[in-house]
Parts: structure tokens; sequence; C-alpha cells
């Protein structure tokens, strides 16, 4: 049974978004680290990186397959989270704190496209 | 769609809860504790696979090694019981049916169990009954007869002795078997593998292989699955049929002209080997490591610095024994020559390389 953390926003694609402010703080699911498997590399953009809601900024590794990450908002990447360079598994052992990369939004309208937390919940089963 | 085919095992691995997935055209364990934790477990301890799903083909009557040496790339005039050898059938072109191991059986006369690779076993058979015209032997496909497991791992030897009661484990050299009976079924016991550890592939009836299997978990040896198989092999420089061998790359071109014997008088496809090794291939296979952590994955282009694309990835992993991001690539031969620099392309990016041994992992053998 896969976790689903209250009072942040989800994506089709298994994304999570915390807002704080303008910028949103994305990372991957719960559900998405545990169909994965061991992650063993995150594919990251560059910090100025443009970014288009829907389409792939990067991606996560495991033993066995790639899986791509979507932008959930479209706006510019403003930090990556480094820690993730030498230490990709703390995607799995915490998927809600293990960040992957702030975005400053450039349309927060678009946030009306994500699921809340209950959505998200009955998608996954959760 | 075709209805997935079942090994002997299928209900024990539900049972343990393994994720299961389609595989040339069986339902099979991909992992049951995980990819990580199981290849680690056959690395430095032990584990156990279903490989139940490999074909077998029995050969036997008077013309039996003719033909088999006639078909198999290596030399098996002379073979004594016991002995078991690795080598490919091949296409007039050069292109391979299939890599497989033949193994003489005790028998006075010489009489041989060739194993071939699942996805292979209709068109193998047929093919060999094809090119069996004019021989005075019997060809039988016994697929579905012989259940089979691997203990493969450090521990094996120990394990098949005090869990199983087989001591005739003990004196196996590596690449070689005896034909015993355990709890009056017969059994093949080979020194054999796919992992490049030491350890035992286990030919049963299909009953006997489920009381096999289960005494083995019942004893506490971990349960492992085509995951791990995949990338202990891939370690191991070990080719698999479909990315390393294929109708387009013959032996040569993927560097294992050792186990085609070109001293011999003929077998099929012995002449387009014999072209291919004087020209030299247009490809060969290669091994590469990359200074990056991003994994290369089958398919993905090889290119020079400025793009030009010079070869494709057959198989990649970050390698969990190495902690290092490895790939097979067919390349250009120009490009073949160990540490030639070469960058993968991967998704938006391309990271730079260079061509090591394939052999990336040092194998564990008992000699």
């Amino acid at each position: 049974m896969s976790i689903v953390k209250e009072g942040l926003m989800y994506s089709e694609s298994h994304e999570w978004v915390r807002m704080d402010g303008d910028v949103a703080i994305i990372g991957v699911s719960d559900f998405a680290q545990s169909e994965m498997g061991d992650i063993t590399y995150v594919d990251m953009p560059d910090e100025g990186d443009a970014i288009e809601q829907g389409e792939d900024f990067g991606a996560l590794e495991s033993v066995k397959a790639s899986s791509e990450l979507y932008a959930p908002v479209s706006g510019t990447v403003i930090a990556c989270n480094t820690e993730l360079e030498d230490a990709p598994e703390l995607i799995n052992k915490d998927p809600y704190a293990a960040w992957i990369i702030k975005v400053q939004v450039s349309d927060k309208a678009q946030l009306a496209a994500l699921m809340s937390a209950a959505a998200y919940a009955q998608k996954v089963g959760a | 769609m075709e209805t997935l085919k079942l090994t002997p095992l299928h209900e024990a691995h539900l049972a343990l809860g393994a994720k299961m997935s389609p595989f040339a055209g069986f339902d099979m364990p991909i992992s049951y504790s995980g990819i990580v934790d199981e290849h680690n477990a056959v690395r430095n301890a032990a584990g156990v696979f279903d490989v139940s799903h490999m074909g077998e083909v029995e050969i036997s009557g008077p013309a039996a090694e003719a033909f088999v040496n006639h078909i198999f790339t290596n030399e098996v005039r002379g073979m004594q019981p016991g002995a078991i050898l690795y080598g490919m059938m091949l296409y007039p072109d050069g292109g391979v049916v299939d890599d497989l191991l033949v193994y003489r059986l005790f028998s006075e006369a010489p009489a041989f169990l060739l194993v071939i690779n699942a996805s292979n076993i209709e068109k193998d058979y047929d093919w060999m009954r094809a090119q069996a015209e004019g021989y005075d032997l019997s060809l039988r496909n016994r697929s579905e007869q012989w259940g089979q497991i691997a203990l493969q791992g450090p521990d094996s030897e120990k394990i098949l002795a005090e869990v199983l009661g087989i001591k005739e484990g003990e004196p196996l050299r590596f690449y070689t078997f005896v034909q015993t009976t355990w709890r009056g079924d017969p059994l093949i016991l080979s020194r054999t593998g796919y992992t490049g550890e030491d350890g035992f592939e286990l030919y049963s009836t299909p009953a006997s292989t489920r009381l096999l299997w289960k005494t083995l978990i019942d004893a506490g040896v971990k349960p492992c699955g085509l995951g791990c198989r995949d990338t202990l092999r891939f370690e191991a420089g070990m080719p698999l049929y479909g990315h390393e061998l294929s109708e387009e790359i013959s032996p040569v071109m993927a560097g294992l002209s050792m186990f085609c014997k070109l001293d011999k008088d003929e077998f099929i496809g012995k002449e387009a080997l014999v072209a291919q090794k004087e020209n030299g291939p247009a490809r060969r296979l290669v091994g590469i490591a990359l200074e990056e952590n991003a994994v290369p994955r089958a398919g993905y282009p090889v290119e020079l610095e400025d793009g030009t694309p010079v070869g494709v990835v057959t198989t990649g992993y970050h390698s969990l024994t190495l902690d290092k991001s490895l790939c097979f690539a067919l390349v250009d031969s120009a490009y073949a020559a160990l540490d030639t620099p070469l960058w993968i392309h991967i998704r938006r990016h391309s990271f730079r390389g260079s061509v090591v041994r394939k052999n990336f992992y040092k194998t564990n053998y008992k000699k």
C-alpha cells in the first residue's frame, strides 16, 4: 500500500507538487518509487532551464528500467536537489522529503490541472 | 494473444509473491525480494533460479555425433560422457540460429542433450529437423519433460550437499556433469550457470523439480528471478540471444570465435565466419564504461564527440557489483579498440565513456 501525503498536489504521471509562494517544489510519489524499485540515478535538468507542463524534464533510473519525469507545471528551474546525485536512494526512503527540482512557476492557473491528495489516492488505490 | 506457458514451479512463484512478467512465451518470475537483494545474494552466498523455460532436445542414433558436429560451431568429436560444450548453431551466412550447450550423455553410442533458449525452442527444433534429413538418428524435443533449476553462488556446493544430500557435486569441475538420481527420479547435475559464479544446474522431472525447489526454499535459499539473472550474466560478460547474438550478429562480431572451431572440416556457417575473420567484421561487440552514472539501455545510440552515429547499445546497466554504468554495444570496427572514447546518447544528453573489456566482473568458477 503506498502513502499519499496530504496537502500536496499530484499529476497523472505521479509527480507531486508543493507550492511555496510562486515556487513549485517537485518530487515523485510513493507509488511511483515503489513501482520503480531501487533507484540508481536521477537525471535532472540544469538550473535556468525552462520546462513545459506535460513535457519531460528528466528521468529516474532503476536497475531494470528508466522512467521519464514530466513537468506538472511550466516555469524556470531555480534549484536541483544535488543530494540525489550521490544518494538517489533517498527517493526510495522518503519520496516526499526527497524533492527533485524547484521551479519558478510562470502561470499558477496551470495548477488547476493537478489532483488533490484524495483524488490521487483514489487513482492509485491507496 | 497466445496463452502464456507455465513452468512446473509457477504456483510456487505465486505463493512466494514474485513479480511476474511474460518472457519468451512463459509467465516467469522477474524478482521476489528485489533485484539488488537477489543479485548480491548470488555474488556473496547463493540463490536459486527457475530456468525450466529453457529448451532441451535429445539427439541419439548412429549419426548423432556427425550431425551435431555439422550444426554446431564447437568440436563435438571425441567428447567424453560428462563433457559440456558451449557454442552456436549458425545459418549459412554466419547469422546465429541460437547459442546453446551440448551435453555428451552417458551412453555407449554417442547421444547428446542440446540446451537451447526458451524464445527459440520451436525455431531451433524446426531448424534441426530440416538439417537432419539423411542422417540416421532420433531427434526429440524434450523441453516439456525436463524441469530445470539453477543453484548459483559461492555457497552452492555446500548447499547441494547439506540441503539436498547430493554428494556428486564436489568433484565436478566447471562445464562437466553427471547423470544420477535424486529420491528415485533421474537427475542431470551440471556444474554450469549464467551468473559468473560457481554453481549447478539441475535437470529433472517436473515433479522432482518442484520438490528440489521446495527443499531449497524451505532451507532458506534465496529465490532469484530473471531480473538479476540478466544483471549477473551481463557483468560476467555473457551474451543474451537477441541482444548480443542474433541473425544479424555473428559470433565473430560478438567476439566469441573461441567457441567456433574453424579447423573443423565443416559446419553450417563456417565459410561465412572464415570470410569475416579474414576481412574483419564491419561491426564488433564491445564493452563501454561511462564516466557518469546515467544508465545506457538497449537501443540507445553510440556516437563520436561530434554526434556521428557509430553503433548501438545492446544491453546496459548501472552495474550493481561494480557501481559503474556499463554496457555492451555493437560499433563500427574502426572504433572497437580498447580505450577508444565513445559517447552514448541518453535522452537529452551525450555521456562520455570508453571501450573496455566485456568481462566486467572477474568470474569465480571451480577449475
